[in-house]
Protein backbone atom coordinates (compact mmCIF):
# COMPACT_ATOMS: atom_id res chain seq x y z
CA UNK A 1 0.00 0.00 0.00
CA UNK A 2 2.84 2.57 0.29
CA UNK A 3 3.69 2.44 -3.33
CA UNK A 4 2.88 6.16 -4.83
CA UNK A 5 1.79 4.97 -8.13
CA UNK A 6 -2.23 5.10 -7.14
CA UNK A 7 -1.82 8.00 -5.12
CA UNK A 8 -0.58 9.88 -8.39
CA UNK A 9 -3.49 8.23 -10.12
CA UNK A 10 -6.04 9.32 -7.79
CA UNK A 11 -4.91 12.56 -7.61
CA UNK A 12 -4.55 12.71 -11.75
CA UNK A 13 -8.01 11.70 -11.96
CA UNK A 14 -9.45 13.79 -9.16
CA UNK A 15 -7.86 16.96 -11.61
CA UNK A 16 -9.50 15.32 -14.35
CA UNK A 17 -12.74 15.29 -12.70
CA UNK A 18 -12.50 19.32 -11.03
CA UNK A 19 -11.92 20.29 -14.33
CA UNK A 20 -14.23 18.02 -16.69
CA UNK A 21 -17.26 17.82 -14.03
CA UNK A 22 -17.37 21.76 -14.42
CA UNK A 23 -16.52 22.23 -18.16
CA UNK A 24 -17.97 19.55 -20.18
CA UNK A 25 -21.02 19.41 -22.18
CA UNK A 26 -24.05 18.13 -19.51
CA UNK A 27 -27.35 17.28 -21.05
CA UNK A 28 -29.59 20.48 -20.01
CA UNK A 29 -33.13 18.81 -18.25
CA UNK A 30 -36.07 20.63 -16.63
CA UNK A 31 -35.18 22.12 -12.87
CA UNK A 32 -31.89 20.01 -12.94
CA UNK A 33 -30.18 22.07 -15.21
CA UNK A 34 -26.73 22.78 -14.54
CA UNK A 35 -27.03 21.36 -11.00
CA UNK A 36 -26.57 17.78 -12.54
CA UNK A 37 -23.00 18.67 -12.21
CA UNK A 38 -23.23 17.30 -8.59
CA UNK A 39 -23.55 14.05 -9.81
CA UNK A 40 -19.94 13.61 -10.35
CA UNK A 41 -19.19 15.50 -6.84
CA UNK A 42 -22.51 14.00 -4.47
CA UNK A 43 -22.84 10.37 -5.82
CA UNK A 44 -18.68 9.47 -5.77
CA UNK A 45 -18.97 10.17 -2.16
CA UNK A 46 -21.82 7.76 -1.32
CA UNK A 47 -19.95 4.95 -3.69
CA UNK A 48 -17.10 5.62 -1.04
CA UNK A 49 -18.42 5.36 1.92
CA UNK A 50 -20.10 2.24 1.52
CA UNK A 51 -16.88 0.95 0.14
CA UNK A 52 -14.88 2.49 3.36
CA UNK A 53 -17.20 0.61 5.60
CA UNK A 54 -17.32 -2.46 3.24
CA UNK A 55 -13.28 -2.47 4.17
CA UNK A 56 -13.99 -1.96 8.11
CA UNK A 57 -16.36 -4.40 8.06
CA UNK A 58 -13.97 -6.91 6.32
CA UNK A 59 -10.96 -6.04 8.68
CA UNK A 60 -13.40 -6.48 11.25
CA UNK A 61 -14.28 -9.99 10.40
CA UNK A 62 -10.29 -10.87 9.91
CA UNK A 63 -9.91 -9.26 13.55
CA UNK A 64 -12.17 -12.18 15.05
CA UNK A 65 -11.02 -14.87 13.25
CA UNK A 66 -7.42 -13.85 14.12
CA UNK A 67 -6.99 -10.73 16.77
CA UNK A 68 -4.40 -8.34 15.75
CA UNK A 69 -3.96 -4.61 16.89
CA UNK A 70 -3.29 -4.05 13.32
CA UNK A 71 -6.56 -5.51 12.08
CA UNK A 72 -8.19 -2.96 14.46
CA UNK A 73 -6.51 0.07 13.56
CA UNK A 74 -7.24 -1.27 9.62
CA UNK A 75 -10.84 -1.17 10.96
CA UNK A 76 -11.82 1.80 12.92
CA UNK A 77 -9.42 4.22 10.31
CA UNK A 78 -11.35 2.67 7.23
CA UNK A 79 -14.96 3.55 9.64
CA UNK A 80 -13.09 7.01 9.99
CA UNK A 81 -12.76 7.53 6.68
CA UNK A 82 -16.35 6.39 5.38
CA UNK A 83 -18.07 9.02 7.89
CA UNK A 84 -16.32 11.68 6.59
CA UNK A 85 -17.45 10.80 3.03
CA UNK A 86 -20.53 9.96 4.40
CA UNK A 87 -20.87 13.56 6.06
CA UNK A 88 -19.73 15.55 2.77
CA UNK A 89 -22.10 12.69 0.38
CA UNK A 90 -24.87 14.61 2.68
CA UNK A 91 -23.99 18.39 2.88
CA UNK A 92 -23.28 17.63 -1.11
CA UNK A 93 -26.84 16.56 -0.90
CA UNK A 94 -28.29 19.19 0.90
CA UNK A 95 -26.89 22.24 -1.49
CA UNK A 96 -28.06 20.24 -4.29
CA UNK A 97 -31.66 20.25 -2.66
CA UNK A 98 -31.37 23.56 -1.56
CA UNK A 99 -31.32 24.74 -5.54
CA UNK A 100 -34.00 22.08 -6.74
CA UNK A 101 -36.07 21.26 -4.11
CA UNK A 102 -35.67 24.61 -2.51
CA UNK A 103 -35.24 23.17 0.57
CA UNK A 104 -31.88 21.66 2.29
CA UNK A 105 -33.33 18.79 4.19
CA UNK A 106 -36.34 17.16 2.51
CA UNK A 107 -37.03 14.25 4.72
CA UNK A 108 -37.22 12.35 1.37
CA UNK A 109 -36.21 8.47 1.75
CA UNK A 110 -32.71 8.56 0.79
CA UNK A 111 -31.64 11.40 3.18
CA UNK A 112 -33.47 9.77 5.86
CA UNK A 113 -31.91 6.38 5.49
CA UNK A 114 -28.40 8.05 4.76
CA UNK A 115 -28.68 10.07 8.70
CA UNK A 116 -29.39 6.28 10.24
CA UNK A 117 -26.92 5.13 8.34
CA UNK A 118 -24.53 7.81 9.75
CA UNK A 119 -25.91 7.24 13.02
CA UNK A 120 -25.18 3.68 13.48
CA UNK A 121 -21.61 4.56 12.66
CA UNK A 122 -21.42 7.20 15.24
CA UNK A 123 -22.90 4.10 17.91
CA UNK A 124 -19.77 2.48 16.59
CA UNK A 125 -17.71 5.14 18.35
CA UNK A 126 -19.79 5.50 21.19
CA UNK A 127 -19.38 1.99 21.87
CA UNK A 128 -15.62 2.64 21.42
CA UNK A 129 -15.31 5.28 23.40
CA UNK A 130 -17.24 3.93 26.52
CA UNK A 131 -14.84 0.63 26.71
CA UNK A 132 -11.46 0.71 28.94
CA UNK A 133 -9.87 -2.41 28.11
CA UNK A 134 -8.47 -1.91 24.72
CA UNK A 135 -8.49 -5.76 23.71
CA UNK A 136 -12.55 -5.78 24.71
CA UNK A 137 -12.81 -2.80 23.15
CA UNK A 138 -11.59 -4.09 19.80
CA UNK A 139 -13.52 -7.26 19.66
CA UNK A 140 -16.73 -5.87 21.14
CA UNK A 141 -16.40 -2.51 18.38
CA UNK A 142 -15.66 -5.06 15.34
CA UNK A 143 -19.05 -7.64 16.39
CA UNK A 144 -21.19 -4.13 16.49
CA UNK A 145 -19.43 -3.00 13.09
CA UNK A 146 -20.50 -5.96 11.49
CA UNK A 147 -24.03 -6.17 12.76
CA UNK A 148 -23.89 -2.96 11.60
CA UNK A 149 -23.17 -3.37 8.48
CA UNK A 150 -25.78 -5.82 8.17
CA UNK A 151 -28.47 -3.66 9.01
CA UNK A 152 -27.23 -0.64 7.13
CA UNK A 153 -27.83 -2.88 3.97
CA UNK A 154 -31.65 -2.66 3.76
CA UNK A 155 -31.60 0.44 5.19
CA UNK A 156 -29.80 2.20 2.12
CA UNK A 157 -30.27 -0.31 -0.36
CA UNK A 158 -33.55 -1.92 -0.15
CA UNK A 159 -36.11 0.31 1.59
CA UNK A 160 -35.39 3.63 -0.51
CA UNK A 161 -35.87 1.58 -3.49
CA UNK A 162 -39.25 0.61 -2.03
CA UNK A 163 -40.53 4.09 -1.57
CA UNK A 164 -41.45 6.80 -3.73
CA UNK A 165 -38.86 9.10 -3.65
CA UNK A 166 -38.34 12.52 -5.37
CA UNK A 167 -34.49 11.80 -5.63
CA UNK A 168 -33.06 11.51 -8.85
CA UNK A 169 -32.68 8.08 -10.05
CA UNK A 170 -36.14 6.32 -8.12
CA UNK A 171 -39.84 7.22 -8.59
CA UNK A 172 -39.45 8.04 -12.66
CA UNK A 173 -37.20 10.85 -11.87
CA UNK A 174 -34.50 11.04 -14.26
CA UNK A 175 -30.93 9.88 -12.93
CA UNK A 176 -28.27 6.89 -13.05
CA UNK A 177 -28.88 4.08 -15.57
CA UNK A 178 -31.42 5.63 -17.21
CA UNK A 179 -31.31 7.42 -20.59
CA UNK A 180 -30.27 10.44 -19.91
CA UNK A 181 -27.13 9.39 -18.60
CA UNK A 182 -24.99 9.84 -22.04
CA UNK A 183 -21.80 8.42 -22.22
CA UNK A 184 -20.48 11.96 -22.29
CA UNK A 185 -20.90 11.63 -17.92
CA UNK A 186 -20.16 8.76 -17.51
CA UNK A 187 -16.93 9.60 -19.19
CA UNK A 188 -16.43 11.86 -16.27
CA UNK A 189 -18.49 10.01 -13.62
CA UNK A 190 -16.38 6.84 -12.99
CA UNK A 191 -13.05 8.08 -13.17
CA UNK A 192 -14.42 10.36 -10.76
CA UNK A 193 -15.53 6.93 -8.73
CA UNK A 194 -12.40 5.34 -8.85
CA UNK A 195 -10.44 8.54 -8.25
CA UNK A 196 -12.16 9.42 -4.84
CA UNK A 197 -12.18 5.85 -3.54
CA UNK A 198 -8.37 5.69 -4.11
CA UNK A 199 -8.18 9.18 -2.40
CA UNK A 200 -10.28 8.04 0.47
CA UNK A 201 -7.82 4.70 0.71
CA UNK A 202 -5.15 7.22 0.65
CA UNK A 203 -6.43 9.01 3.54
CA UNK A 204 -7.49 5.76 5.68
CA UNK A 205 -4.18 4.44 5.08
CA UNK A 206 -2.12 7.84 6.12
CA UNK A 207 -4.08 7.16 9.67
CA UNK A 208 -3.70 3.75 10.00
CA UNK A 209 0.62 4.46 9.38
CA UNK A 210 0.36 7.39 12.37
CA UNK A 211 -1.73 5.06 14.72
CA UNK A 212 0.72 2.09 13.91
CA UNK A 213 3.65 3.90 14.33
CA UNK A 214 2.34 5.84 17.27
CA UNK A 215 1.80 2.81 19.19
CA UNK A 216 5.71 1.58 18.17
CA UNK A 217 6.97 4.32 19.66
CA UNK A 218 5.06 3.48 23.03
CA UNK A 219 6.39 0.07 22.72
CA UNK A 220 9.82 1.66 22.50
CA UNK A 221 9.15 3.62 25.42
CA UNK A 222 7.76 0.88 27.72
CA UNK A 223 11.15 -1.11 27.22
CA UNK A 224 13.29 2.05 27.73
CA UNK A 225 11.48 2.59 31.02
CA UNK A 226 11.63 -1.26 32.09
CA UNK B 1 -29.46 -27.74 26.43
CA UNK B 2 -31.18 -25.05 24.34
CA UNK B 3 -34.33 -26.36 25.94
CA UNK B 4 -32.85 -26.50 29.40
CA UNK B 5 -31.79 -23.22 29.33
CA UNK B 6 -34.89 -22.11 27.41
CA UNK B 7 -36.12 -23.40 30.46
CA UNK B 8 -34.33 -21.87 33.36
CA UNK B 9 -35.09 -18.58 31.78
CA UNK B 10 -38.67 -18.71 32.46
CA UNK B 11 -38.56 -20.56 36.10
CA UNK B 12 -36.31 -17.61 36.69
CA UNK B 13 -38.22 -15.35 35.16
CA UNK B 14 -41.60 -16.65 37.29
CA UNK B 15 -39.46 -17.22 40.46
CA UNK B 16 -38.51 -13.33 40.53
CA UNK B 17 -41.91 -12.07 39.17
CA UNK B 18 -40.89 -8.39 39.91
CA UNK B 19 -38.94 -7.68 36.16
CA UNK B 20 -42.10 -9.10 34.79
CA UNK B 21 -44.62 -6.99 36.70
CA UNK B 22 -42.43 -3.91 36.51
CA UNK B 23 -42.52 -4.56 33.03
CA UNK B 24 -46.21 -4.76 32.78
CA UNK B 25 -46.78 -1.96 34.97
CA UNK B 26 -44.42 0.51 32.47
CA UNK B 27 -46.54 -0.70 29.24
CA UNK B 28 -49.61 0.30 31.76
CA UNK B 29 -48.37 3.56 32.26
CA UNK B 30 -47.22 4.22 28.83
CA UNK B 31 -50.77 3.17 27.80
CA UNK B 32 -52.47 4.69 30.29
CA UNK B 33 -50.62 8.32 29.80
CA UNK B 34 -51.41 8.31 26.52
CA UNK B 35 -55.23 7.75 27.05
CA UNK B 36 -55.08 10.60 30.09
CA UNK B 37 -53.26 12.69 27.35
CA UNK B 38 -55.82 12.43 24.48
CA UNK B 39 -58.80 12.27 26.75
CA UNK B 40 -58.35 15.57 27.07
CA UNK B 41 -59.57 16.04 23.16
CA UNK B 42 -60.99 12.90 22.02
CA UNK B 43 -61.07 13.04 18.22
CA UNK B 44 -57.18 13.76 18.48
CA UNK B 45 -56.23 10.03 17.85
CA UNK B 46 -55.94 9.87 14.04
CA UNK B 47 -54.85 6.23 13.13
CA UNK B 48 -51.63 7.55 12.31
CA UNK B 49 -51.41 8.72 15.94
CA UNK B 50 -52.20 5.92 17.34
CA UNK B 51 -49.92 3.65 15.04
CA UNK B 52 -47.16 6.17 15.90
CA UNK B 53 -48.02 5.72 19.50
CA UNK B 54 -48.22 1.95 19.77
CA UNK B 55 -45.23 1.70 17.59
CA UNK B 56 -43.08 3.79 20.12
CA UNK B 57 -44.73 1.48 23.44
CA UNK B 58 -43.26 -1.62 21.67
CA UNK B 59 -39.82 -0.18 20.71
CA UNK B 60 -39.13 1.17 24.37
CA UNK B 61 -40.97 -2.04 26.35
CA UNK B 62 -38.64 -4.24 24.30
CA UNK B 63 -35.57 -2.57 24.76
CA UNK B 64 -36.24 -2.42 28.31
CA UNK B 65 -37.57 -6.85 28.29
CA UNK B 66 -34.59 -7.45 26.28
CA UNK B 67 -31.74 -4.77 27.96
CA UNK B 68 -32.28 -6.75 31.51
CA UNK B 69 -31.39 -10.42 29.35
CA UNK B 70 -27.28 -9.67 29.63
CA UNK B 71 -27.44 -6.59 31.90
CA UNK B 72 -29.01 -7.64 34.85
CA UNK B 73 -27.06 -10.73 35.29
CA UNK B 74 -23.98 -11.42 37.88
CA UNK B 75 -20.56 -11.33 37.48
CA UNK B 76 -19.74 -14.80 38.40
CA UNK B 77 -22.62 -16.77 36.89
CA UNK B 78 -21.40 -15.76 33.04
CA UNK B 79 -18.67 -18.11 33.95
CA UNK B 80 -21.01 -20.79 35.29
CA UNK B 81 -22.74 -20.72 32.02
CA UNK B 82 -19.82 -20.18 30.14
CA UNK B 83 -18.16 -23.86 31.48
CA UNK B 84 -21.19 -25.55 30.86
CA UNK B 85 -22.85 -24.24 27.70
CA UNK B 86 -22.06 -23.49 24.28
CA UNK B 87 -22.52 -20.10 23.17
CA UNK B 88 -24.66 -20.96 20.33
CA UNK B 89 -27.12 -22.73 22.73
CA UNK B 90 -27.06 -19.61 25.00
CA UNK B 91 -27.87 -17.62 22.03
CA UNK B 92 -30.89 -19.64 20.56
CA UNK B 93 -32.29 -19.65 24.05
CA UNK B 94 -32.49 -16.13 25.36
CA UNK B 95 -33.34 -15.39 21.27
CA UNK B 96 -36.23 -17.26 21.73
CA UNK B 97 -36.89 -16.39 25.29
CA UNK B 98 -36.91 -12.91 24.59
CA UNK B 99 -39.11 -13.37 21.34
CA UNK B 100 -41.86 -15.19 23.42
CA UNK B 101 -41.72 -11.87 26.15
CA UNK B 102 -41.22 -9.43 23.65
CA UNK B 103 -44.61 -11.20 21.73
CA UNK B 104 -46.67 -11.71 24.94
CA UNK B 105 -45.69 -7.85 25.85
CA UNK B 106 -46.99 -6.57 22.27
CA UNK B 107 -50.05 -8.57 22.44
CA UNK B 108 -50.70 -6.57 25.98
CA UNK B 109 -49.85 -3.58 24.67
CA UNK B 110 -52.55 -3.74 21.70
CA UNK B 111 -55.01 -4.72 23.72
CA UNK B 112 -54.60 -2.05 26.36
CA UNK B 113 -54.33 0.10 23.40
CA UNK B 114 -57.68 -1.49 21.84
CA UNK B 115 -59.30 -0.84 25.30
CA UNK B 116 -58.20 2.76 26.13
CA UNK B 117 -57.80 4.52 22.86
CA UNK B 118 -59.07 3.16 19.51
CA UNK B 119 -59.21 -0.06 17.41
CA UNK B 120 -58.47 1.33 14.42
CA UNK B 121 -57.14 -2.10 13.09
CA UNK B 122 -59.59 -3.43 10.32
CA UNK B 123 -56.89 -6.54 9.09
CA UNK B 124 -56.18 -7.82 12.58
CA UNK B 125 -54.44 -10.81 11.04
CA UNK B 126 -52.00 -9.25 9.51
CA UNK B 127 -51.86 -6.71 12.37
CA UNK B 128 -50.66 -9.92 14.18
CA UNK B 129 -48.62 -11.10 12.19
CA UNK B 130 -46.47 -8.12 11.76
CA UNK B 131 -46.51 -8.18 15.26
CA UNK B 132 -44.79 -11.30 15.34
CA UNK B 133 -42.53 -10.83 13.20
CA UNK B 134 -41.36 -7.35 14.72
CA UNK B 135 -40.69 -8.95 18.00
CA UNK B 136 -38.54 -11.48 16.24
CA UNK B 137 -36.46 -8.48 14.93
CA UNK B 138 -36.53 -7.16 18.30
CA UNK B 139 -35.52 -10.19 20.46
CA UNK B 140 -32.85 -11.54 17.77
CA UNK B 141 -31.23 -8.10 17.24
CA UNK B 142 -31.59 -6.62 20.90
CA UNK B 143 -30.32 -9.86 22.45
CA UNK B 144 -26.67 -9.29 21.03
CA UNK B 145 -26.45 -5.80 21.36
CA UNK B 146 -27.49 -6.13 25.27
CA UNK B 147 -24.51 -8.75 25.51
CA UNK B 148 -22.11 -6.15 23.90
CA UNK B 149 -23.55 -3.41 26.17
CA UNK B 150 -23.35 -5.56 29.02
CA UNK B 151 -19.50 -5.99 28.27
CA UNK B 152 -19.55 -2.20 28.66
CA UNK B 153 -19.63 -0.14 30.97
CA UNK B 154 -22.66 2.38 31.02
CA UNK B 155 -25.04 -0.46 29.71
CA UNK B 156 -28.62 1.29 29.95
CA UNK B 157 -27.35 4.55 27.77
CA UNK B 158 -25.19 2.48 25.16
CA UNK B 159 -27.86 0.09 24.98
CA UNK B 160 -30.22 2.82 23.39
CA UNK B 161 -27.44 4.22 21.57
CA UNK B 162 -26.85 1.07 19.76
CA UNK B 163 -29.68 -0.20 19.38
CA UNK B 164 -31.62 2.76 17.35
CA UNK B 165 -30.27 2.58 14.72
CA UNK B 166 -29.84 -0.97 14.30
CA UNK B 167 -33.71 -1.39 14.69
CA UNK B 168 -34.95 1.35 12.97
CA UNK B 169 -35.36 -0.15 9.60
CA UNK B 170 -37.52 -3.38 11.18
CA UNK B 171 -39.69 -0.47 12.75
CA UNK B 172 -40.03 1.20 9.51
CA UNK B 173 -41.39 -1.87 7.74
CA UNK B 174 -43.88 -1.87 10.37
CA UNK B 175 -45.00 1.53 10.45
CA UNK B 176 -45.97 1.05 6.67
CA UNK B 177 -47.64 -2.40 7.46
CA UNK B 178 -49.62 -1.05 10.01
CA UNK B 179 -50.46 2.25 8.01
CA UNK B 180 -51.69 -0.06 4.85
CA UNK B 181 -53.81 -2.35 7.81
CA UNK B 182 -55.44 1.47 9.14
CA UNK B 183 -56.31 2.35 5.71
CA UNK B 184 -58.04 -1.08 5.35
CA UNK B 185 -55.78 -1.81 2.27
CA UNK B 186 -55.65 -5.29 0.63
CA UNK B 187 -53.07 -8.04 1.89
CA UNK B 188 -51.30 -8.12 -1.35
CA UNK B 189 -50.57 -4.07 -1.07
CA UNK B 190 -48.60 -5.18 2.00
CA UNK B 191 -46.70 -8.26 0.91
CA UNK B 192 -43.33 -6.18 -0.25
CA UNK B 193 -42.89 -5.05 2.76
CA UNK B 194 -43.86 -8.20 4.61
CA UNK B 195 -41.39 -9.95 2.41
CA UNK B 196 -38.36 -7.57 3.68
CA UNK B 197 -39.21 -7.69 7.38
CA UNK B 198 -39.16 -11.37 6.84
CA UNK B 199 -35.40 -10.87 5.31
CA UNK B 200 -34.32 -8.25 8.06
CA UNK B 201 -35.33 -10.96 10.42
CA UNK B 202 -33.50 -13.49 8.57
CA UNK B 203 -30.31 -11.60 8.24
CA UNK B 204 -30.56 -9.82 11.68
CA UNK B 205 -30.75 -13.21 13.56
CA UNK B 206 -28.52 -14.78 11.12
CA UNK B 207 -25.75 -12.62 12.23
CA UNK B 208 -26.21 -12.67 16.10
CA UNK B 209 -25.86 -16.30 15.94
CA UNK B 210 -23.02 -15.83 14.48
CA UNK B 211 -21.49 -13.02 16.14
CA UNK B 212 -22.34 -13.99 19.82
CA UNK B 213 -19.08 -16.44 20.30
CA UNK B 214 -17.57 -13.68 20.37
CA UNK B 215 -18.76 -11.55 22.78
CA UNK B 216 -19.13 -14.09 24.92
CA UNK B 217 -15.64 -15.10 24.97
CA UNK B 218 -13.87 -12.66 27.52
Amino acid sequence: MRSSWWKIVSVLLLIYTIIGGLLFYVPRLNIVNETIRALYFHVPMWFGMVFMFLVSTINAVKYLRKPSFEKDVWSVEFANTGLVFGLLGIFTGMIWANYTWGSPWHGDPKQNGAAIALLVYLAYFVLRGSIENEEQRARLSAVYNIFAFAAMIPLIFIIPRMTSSMHPGSGGNPGFNMYDLDSNMRMVFYPAVIGWILFGCWMATLRIRTKLLEEKLLDLDDKKNA
Amino acid sequence: MIKILFQKEFILELRRKSAISGLALYLFSIVFICYLTFSLRQNLITPLVWSALFWITVLFTAVNTVAKSFIGEKKGKDIYYYSIASPASIIVSKIVYNFILCTLLSFTGLILFVVFLANPVSDLVLFASTILLVALGFASSLTLLSGIAAKANNSNILMAVLSFPVVISILLMAIKITKNCLDGLDRSVSSDEILVLVAINCLVTAVSYLLFPYIWRS
